[in-house]
C-alpha cells in the first residue's frame, strides 16, 4: 500500500526537481496528445521546443522568445507576491488590459505632439491604471472580506467590455476608416516601446529584468519581503509578530496589478501597436502557470517565462508547419501545471510502500 | 428606444432558461464546497460538459445522450481534481485553477470541428392542459425537461443535505474533517463522490448553455458563468433554496440586460453586458461580512496522519 509520510521539512531537492520532471512528463504526455491528433509526435516536440531556438530560421524566432516573455514574467512576478502570502489574484488579464488602455490614453491624448516626456508619463498611468484596478479587490477584501478570488475574475469579464467599448469608441483611429481598433502606437516615435524593432528590443523586456532583481532583493533581503513568505507558511505566526493583513493584502494585490498594467502598457506600445478588441490574449492566465512553475521565485519565474514563451512560439511554429491546431498548445500548457501539482507533492511528503496494518 | 417591446411572459420564461445552467452549476458546487473542497475548476467543468455534449448530441442526433455525455465528460475532468487535491495534497485554488485553464483548452481543442454547426433541438415539454393556462402556462409548464430537472435536483440536494444519514456525514466531512476521520467516516472517499457530483452537474449546465440557451458552440461560450456560479455559492450562504433564489436573480438580470439591448436603450451595449459581473461583486459585497455559515474545513487540505 502507498503511504504519504509528511517530511519534516520540504525537500529543497526534489523542488528544484519537480519543474523539471513537470516539463518532462509533459512533453512526453503532449506527443501522446499530438500523436492522437494524427501527428508525428517528435516531429511536433521538436517543433516547439528545439526549432525556435536552434532551428533555421532561429536567428528571427530567438528575438520573438523576450517579446512574448516579457509580458508573462512582468506579471508572473508580481502574482508570486500575493500567491506567496496566500493572496489569490487571478485577475491579472483585467489589470493587463486596464494598464494597457490608461497608458494608451495618455499616448493617444498627445498625439500628434513629440516629446521625451510622453512615453514616462504613459509608463506611469499604465501601472497607476492596473494598480487601481488590483485595489478594487484589494479594498473590497481589507473592509468588506471579500473574496480577492472572484471580485478580481470578475474584473476581468468588466475589463474585456471596456476594451472593446474604448476600441469602438473613445480611442478609434480617426483616421482609420471606420476599422474598430486605435491609431498604431508603434509608429509614434515618442509614444513606442520599442528600443528597436529591428532586434526586436522592449522597454517591457528591462521592466521585467528590473522586476525580477526587485523582487529577489525584496523577498530576500526586505522586511517586507519575509513579512510576505511568513504569512503565507505560518500565517499565526505572522499574526502574533504583528503583521499588518490588511496591509500586506492592499500591498500584494496592488503590486501585481500595477505590473500587470505595465506589461499590458508595454504590450500596446510595442508588439501589439493599437488597442483592439483582441488584444489581450490570455497573458495574465498563462502567468499563473508561470508563476507556479517558477516555484514562486523570481529567477524560476524568469525561466519559466522564458520556457512558456517557447511553447507558444513554437505552437505557432507547428501550427503553421504542421496544422496543429493552436488549442492544442492551450491544453498542453494546462497539462504543465496539472503535472507540476501532482508531482509537488513530493516535496512535502516522503512515498513510502508499505503493508496495510491492522490496529 | 422602445420598452412595450419587451413581452413580460417571454421574459419570465426566457430568465428561468437564463438561470437554469448557474443553478445546476451552483447546487454541483454547494455539495463539493459542503463537502469542505474549494473547486475553482467550475468554468472549466463547464465548458468541457458544454462541448462534450454538443458534440454527442450532433452525432447522435439526441439531445438526451448529449447531455448524458455533459455529466460524464464534467464528472471525468473533476476526477482529475479530485486526484490532485485528495490524493497528491496539492492546493486546491491552484487545482482548481488549473481545471479552468485546461477545460477552456480543452474544450477549445474539442470543439474545432463543430463551429456552425445546429444541435438537435431538445423538446420542449408542453405539458397537456397545464401549458394552456394563459401567461402562467408559458412561463411555468412549457419549458424543457432539464429546466424541471435543475429544481428537483435543487429540492433533493436540500432534503439530502438536511434530513438523511448521507447529508448528514457530507456535512461533518465539511465542518471537521478530523473528527469525522476519528468516527470512521472516509474522508478521501465521502470528497472524491461529492466533487464528481459537481463535475457532473457543471457539466450539465454547460450542455444546457450550448444545447437549449444559445444553442451552438463557441470557444469560451461559458463567458465566466461558472465563476459566477462560485459567487452564488457564497450568496447562498450554503443552502440550496437560496442559491435557487441567486440562480433566478442572476437570470434575470442576465435576460433583462439582452432584452434592454435588443429595445435600444441609449445604454452602449458594453456598458450593459458588464452588468452581471459588476452585481455579482456587489451581492459579494453585501454578503460576505457574514462567513459564520461557510464548512469549517473549507479548503483545507486532509491527511490522516497514522
Amino acid at each position: 500500500m502507498i503511504r504519504l509520510e509528511r517530511r519534516p521539512q520540504p525537500s529543497r531537492l526534489w523542488s528544484y526537481l519537480t519543474p523539471v520532471i513537470a516539463v518532462i512528463v509533459t512533453m512526453i504526455a503532449g506527443g501522446l496528445l499530438f500523436a492522437a491528433l494524427g501527428k508525428n509526435p517528435v516531429e511536433a516536440i521538436r517543433t516547439i521546443f528545439w526549432n525556435p531556438l536552434f532551428g533555421e530560421f532561429a536567428f528571427y524566432y530567438r528575438p520573438q522568445l523576450l517579446v512574448k516573455a516579457a509580458p508573462l514574467v512582468l506579471i508572473a512576478i508580481g502574482l508570486s507576491l500575493g500567491f506567496r502570502a496566500g493572496i489569490w489574484n487571478i485577475g491579472a488579464e483585467g489589470q493587463y488590459i486596464v494598464g494597457a488602455l490608461c497608458g494608451a490614453g495618455v499616448g493617444l491624448a498627445f498625439h500628434p505632439t513629440e516629446s521625451v516626456l510622453i512615453f514616462p508619463l504613459m509608463v506611469i498611468a499604465g501601472g497607476l491604471g492596473g494598480w487601481a484596478w488590483a485595489m478594487i479587490p484589494g479594498l473590497l477584501k481589507v473592509r468588506f472580506g471579500t473574496n480577492e478570488i472572484l471580485v478580481s475574475l470578475m474584473l476581468v469579464y468588466v475589463a474585456e467590455q471596456l476594451l472593446a467599448s474604448m476600441a469602438l469608441g473613445l480611442m478609434k483611429n480617426p483616421e482609420g476608416h471606420g476599422f474598430p481598433g486605435s491609431r498604431n502606437l508603434s509608429d509614434y516615435a515618442s509614444a513606442t516601446s520599442w528600443i528597436d524593432q529591428d532586434i526586436g528590443l522592449h522597454w517591457g523586456m528591462a521592466a521585467a529584468f528590473i522586476a525580477v532583481i526587485l523582487a529577489y532583493v525584496l523577498l530576500n533581503r526586505h522586511i517586507l519581503g519575509f513579512n510576505i513568505r511568513l504569512s503565507g507558511e505560518a500565517p499565526r505566526a505572522a499574526k502574533f509578530s504583528g503583521v499588518a493583513p490588511a496591509r500586506l493584502i492592499l500591498f500584494c494585490l496592488g503590486t501585481s496589478g500595477a505590473l500587470a498594467g505595465l506589461a499590458g502598457m508595454f504590450e500596446v506600445a510595442g508588439p501589439s501597436g493599437q488597442v483592439s478588441i483582441d488584444f489581450n490574449v490570455g497573458y495574465g492566465f498563462t502567468a499563473i502557470i508561470v508563476a507556479f512553475l517558477g516555484r514562486l521565485h523570481p529567477v524560476g519565474i524568469l525561466l519559466a517565462g522564458l520556457l512558456m514563451a517557447l511553447t507558444y512560439i513554437g505552437g505557432e511554429m507547428a501550427q503553421s508547419n504542421l496544422g496543429l491546431p493552436a488549442a492544442a498548445i492551450q491544453v498542453f500548457q494546462g497539462m504543465l501545471l496539472f503535472f507540476l501539482l501532482a508531482l509537488d507533492v513530493l516535496t512535502h511528503f516522503r512515498i513510502r510502500l508499505s503493508a496495510r496494518r491492522t490496529a | 428606444m422602445d420598452l412595450s417591446a419587451i413581452n413580460p411572459v417571454l421574459l419570465i420564461a426566457s430568465l428561468m432558461v437564463a438561470a437554469t445552467p448557474l443553478l445546476l452549476a451552483s447546487v454541483g458546487e454547494l455539495v463539493v464546497e459542503r463537502s469542505g473542497v474549494l473547486n475553482l475548476g467550475v468554468e472549466g467543468m463547464m465548458i468541457t460538459g458544454a462541448i462534450c455534449g454538443f458534440a454527442i448530441s450532433v452525432e447522435t442526433g439526441s439531445p438526451f445522450t448529449g447531455f448524458l455525455a455533459a455529466m460524464g465528460g464534467g464528472a471525468l475532468l473533476s476526477l482529475l481534481f479530485a486526484f490532485l487535491t485528495q490524493f497528491a495534497l496539492a492546493n486546491q485554488v491552484a487545482s482548481g485553477l488549473a481545471l479552468t485553464l485546461f477545460g477552456l483548452g480543452l474544450s477549445a481543442l474539442m470543439g474545432q470541428g463543430y463551429v456552425g454547426i445546429k444541435p438537435p433541438a431538445t423538446p420542449r415539454l408542453d405539458i397537456p392542459l397545464l401549458s394552456d393556462i394563459p401567461v402562467l402556462g408559458r412561463i411555468l409548464f412549457s419549458h424543457d425537461l432539464v429546466l424541471y430537472f435543475g429544481i428537483a435536483l435543487t429540492a433533493v440536494v436540500w432534503v439530502l443535505l438536511k434530513y438523511t444519514r448521507v447529508g448528514l456525514i457530507l456535512r461533518a466531512v465539511g465542518e471537521n474533517h478530523d473528527a469525522a476521520h476519528a468516527l470512521g467516516f472516509s474522508v478521501v472517499g465521502v470528497r472524491v463522490v461529492a466533487i464528481m457530483f459537481g463535475g457532473a452537474c457543471a457539466g450539465l449546465g454547460g450542455a444546457y448553455i450550448s444545447l437549449i440557451r444559445v444553442p451552438q458552440w463557441t470557444e469560451g461560450m461559458t463567458a465566466g458563468i461558472g465563476w459566477i456560479a462560485l459567487a452564488l455559492v457564497v450568496f447562498a450562504s450554503w443552502k440550496p433554496w437560496r442559491v435557487l433564489l441567486g440562480a433566478y436573480l442572476f437570470g434575470g438580470i442576465s435576460v433583462l440586460q439582452l432584452n434592454l439591448q435588443a429595445a435600444g436603450i441609449a445604454i452602449p451595449v458594453e456598458y450593459l453586458a458588464m452588468s452581471p459581473y459588476i452585481v455579482t461583486i456587489l451581492v459579494l459585497v453585501s454578503l460576505s461580512a457574514d462567513k459564520s455559515r461557510a464548512p469549517a474545513s473549507l479548503g483545507r487540505i486532509f491527511h490522516a496522519s497514522q
